[in-house]
């Protein structure tokens, strides 16, 4: 076992277990902390993978702003009253269920083809650039069309979550 | 160095936890935060695919879905508040007003 593989487990545990943890607690709150584990693990494998910048954007935004206004909106609506009813709906075993067939199709497929990877590995490129420089790059040349459609989905998101939480339709 | 289908059979993993919670939980509010880790099982997969290509592709595409994610959050927890006032309740199954 070398350092990048320890670290990878470590990373990968973290990850699982929070999920896990995320859909199993009553508390809501719980649930947002927990989450917020797995997705600083997440970021972990990013790093491992080069991913530098998608690092940074995985904690700024993700666990700065979004679970920031997860836990905001927790707060405001907490209920007492939902920590004490049943936290799992009828058809909770069937679900469970298939999902575990679902995973059983994903994962066999990936063991039995997982060695076909080996093959394929692209010759290492010359490091000439950053992560950042390449992912700007990319961002503003290639995907420009994206970037705006993604602005411009960023707006309407905006107005609709005013307009979703405003006191009274008009 | 790692094998590429560990960091698949991972994202499959945080996949599944993911959609169990979706079907699973009665809260809204827990409803949306497996989306979230459904979401983060789908970046694992394009980051782990980009490095495996020694591309960067899958990383900007890493970054549309963050986004998405953060327009999905925003709608969904208006969705949320509005629903609170009206149904006081957070309940996934309760909410059954278009169910005949």
């Amino acid at each position: 076992m070398m350092l990048p593989e320890i670290t990878f487990f470590i990373l990968s545990a973290t990850a699982l277990i929070g999920g896990i943890l995320v859909i199993t607690r009553r508390n809501a709150v719980h649930s947002v902390i927990w989450l917020i584990v797995t997705l600083f693990a997440v970021g972990g494998i990013f790093l491992m993978q080069r991913a530098e910048f998608l690092f940074a954007v995985q904690i700024i935004l993700y666990v700065g702003g979004i679970m920031v206004l997860f836990l905001f909106v927790v707060m405001l609506i907490n209920l007492d009253l939902s920590v004490k009813q049943a936290q799992f709906n009828r058809q909770w075993l069937l679900a469970v269920f298939t999902a575990l067939v679902l995973m059983g199709g994903l994962v066999y497929v990936l063991y039995k083809g997982g060695d076909s990877f080996a093959l394929a590995t692209a010759p290492l490129a010359a490091a000439s650039q950053g992560n950042t420089q390449r992912v700007g790059t990319a961002l503003y040349q290639d995907y420009m069309l994206a970037v705006e459609i993604a602005s411009l989905l960023l707006l309407v998101a905006m107005v609709g979550a005013v307009i979703m939480a405003k006191r009274k339709f008009e | 160095m790692i094998p590429t289908h560990y960091y698949l059979l991972l994202g499959t993993g945080l996949f599944v936890i993911g959609v169990i919670g979706v079907m699973t939980r009665r809260n809204i509010l827990i409803i949306l935060m497996s989306i979230e880790l459904i979401l983060n099982a789908v970046n694992i997969n394009l980051v782990a695919l980009s490095g495996h290509f020694r591309a960067v592709d899958g990383q900007v595409f890493a970054i549309f879905v963050i986004t998405d994610a953060a327009a999905e959050a925003a709608v969904g927890l208006g969705l949320i508040i509005a629903l609170f006032r009206n149904k006081e309740t957070l309940n996934a199954d309760e909410i059954d007003l278009l169910k005949w």
